[in-house]
């Protein structure tokens, strides 16, 4: 019963997908004979395709397939500041992500643990992290670029800005709501509190804290292609920036598609980490 | 020789529209080296809180804690607890969360001492082969098998059980019943427990602590139970005492734990609650 739900659905993706290419491909294809209806100065403007009678430079899926194919046979390739391969953007993408990500895990980690314990640390903070958590992240870039003054530094800056709150407050209520009966269990064992919170707390409150992690890798990747965007030079969100001004929709779409697609792995990464540490009680 | 006493302990809590609300007060009562003490009374009495005090998990507002002769706050590793809940750690098999308790009570014992003694308690409590199992694998006695080995794992001088057996079945039980009290005759365990079973209280206890009801909960009297020790589920009911401990403790539990306040007997002094041998009284009249 379970395989064969699974096969259907399997199947019911892959006809949505053929019948959404299609509907492009449809399109997308252009209509002979409607070309000189275009002002022949923004026919300039839009490049060749449109100077051959094309009405938008919207690639059709085919296009789009063969770009991909194109970019997959030499990701890594260096051909100056403004041409390198889509592999090497990815990659200082997924760099900044993991320096920022894993900056703010250091630092939310360890605090959210000491909120969680201490209802006079809580009290003390809450203020902060009301106001500080709503903020959007890109609001903190002119002042990182003021500031840092690094661009590459700021855009890490604000992916640490952004990943740490889902984290901290994840954190926190993950180890105040730690069983009170578990805690009783060590301080009858006279266990110190070092060992408690290793042994006792960090085991019960993990699935909380891997969850809060999942959700800040989540916004930091969301975060990371707009702020690539504003800083320019490198990165996948630059590859997007870039290619909106080259007019190359092929290689937007093909962006997006990456985006998605890495976006996905490391949700499917940190979703594997909250299987491993969650406990059946 | 007494082992732990409690002089004089009370536990009160603010009320929201102000005053104090007195849960129990002037509770005094020992427990000696090597005996089996039941307390009983309905729920809502401060059983449990006595035996958190006992614990040092909670603290008393009035009066203190002795063992030996010294004054005590605080947990200790000398006073194992047996929850009502098992508490175990779900993400620790059986065998891990004894050995968190082993290489708590001994920490500078090497991996290969502490899983030897951890094996022995499983074995001695009847688990060997499920070692490995999460608590979410084992059943309800089971789990309660792992927390009793755990309490007894440390090797403490005491044991305190707040109603261990509550929240297995009427089989289960019985059997884990009839194992504690071997455990407990085989090591001369100190032991107190809570219960609101009047049976599982004749079975296990040699003295048996009546409360009354709360606000204001007080230890009525003793009940000395003067079945011999050796007893077993399957005899009890034949020896001659049986009845007549069981029915003054009912009698107890059914009428006069809600009466008692306001009907106190002549000559009660709350430092030194009667003791009372229903057994011998009955056989003698």
């Amino acid at each position: 019963m379970f395989a064969t739900v699974r096969a259907k659905s399997a199947l019911l993706s892959i006809l949505l997908l053929a019948l959404f290419l299609g509907g492009w491909q449809i399109a997308a294809t252009p209509t002979a004979g409607t070309g000189p209806a275009l002002d022949p100065e923004y026919a300039a403007l839009l490049g060749a395709s449109a100077q051959q009678g094309k009405q938008t430079p919207m690639p059709t899926p085919v296009e789009v397939g063969v770009r991909i194919a194109k970019h997959l046979e030499a990701p890594f390739a260096d051909r100056g500041t403004n041409d390198k391969g889509i592999g090497i953007q990815l990659a200082y993408s997924l760099a900044r992500v993991l320096l920022g990500f894993g900056l703010a895990a250091l630092v939310a980690i360890p605090l959210g643990f000491l909120i969680g314990m201490s209802p006079l640390v809580y009290g003390a903070l809450n203020p902060f992290i009301q106001v500080l958590r709503p903020i959007s992240p890109l609001a903190w870039m002119p002042l990182a670029l003021y500031t840092i003054k690094d661009s590459a530094t700021s855009s890490i800056f604000v992916i640490f800005i952004c990943s740490i709150w889902p984290m901290l407050t994840n954190t926190a209520f993950g180890v105040a709501h730690v069983r009170k009966e578990w805690l009783n269990v060590a301080r009858t064992l006279e266990v110190n509190a070092l060992r408690t919170a290793w042994r006792v707390i960090l085991p019960a409150a993990a699935p909380t804290i891997v969850t809060g992690m999942r959700i800040s890798i989540g916004i930091a990747w969301l975060v990371i292609v707009a702020a690539e965007m504003l800083v320019g030079g490198t990165g996948i969100g630059y590859f997007v920036w870039n290619e909106w001004n080259n007019l190359s929709i092929s290689n937007i779409i093909t962006a997006i598609l990456v985006i998605g697609l890495v976006g996905m792995l490391l949700d499917h990464m940190l979703g594997f980490a909250t299987k491993l540490v969650t406990y059946q009680e | 020789m007494t082992y732990v006493s409690i002089e004089g302990i009370a536990k009160r809590f603010k009320q929201p529209g102000g005053g104090v609300q007195t849960v129990f007060e002037n509770i005094h009562f020992g427990v000696a080296k090597g005996e089996f003490v039941c307390l009983i009374g309905h729920s809502g009495c401060g059983k449990t809180t006595i035996l958190n005090i006992l614990a040092g998990l909670d603290t008393a507002d009035d009066g203190v804690l002795l063992v030996g002769d010294k004054e005590v706050a605080g947990p200790s590793l000398d006073r194992a607890v047996i929850f009502q809940g098992h508490a175990l750690m779900p993400w620790m098999t059986a065998i891990e969360n004894i050995a968190f308790a082993v290489s708590s009570r001994w920490p500078d014992w090497d991996r290969a001492k502490v899983r030897a003694h951890c094996q022995k308690y499983i074995d001695l409590v009847g688990l060997t082969g499920a070692e490995r199992k999460r608590p979410a694998m084992l059943s309800g006695g089971m789990k309660q098998r792992v927390g009793i080995a755990r309490a007894l794992s440390i090797e403490p001088k005491m044991l305190l059980m707040d109603e261990p057996f509550s929240a297995l079945d009427a089989l289960t039980r019985g059997t884990l019943q009839e194992e504690v009290l071997r455990l407990c005759a085989a090591t001369q365990q100190t032991v107190f427990m809570i219960t609101h079973d009047v049976d599982e209280a004749i079975l296990l206890a040699d003295r048996i602590v009546l409360m009354t009801n709360g606000p204001q909960a007080k230890i009525a009297e003793i009940v000395v139970n003067t079945l011999p020790r050796g007893r077993t589920r399957h005899d009890i009911h034949k020896h001659p005492h049986y009845y007549a401990i069981r029915n003054h403790i009912v009698d107890f539990l059914v009428e006069r734990s809600r009466g008692f306040a306001s009907a106190i007997p002549a000559g009660y002094d709350p430092r030194r609650p009667p003791e009372t041998s229903p057994g011998t009284l009955r056989a003698a009249s």
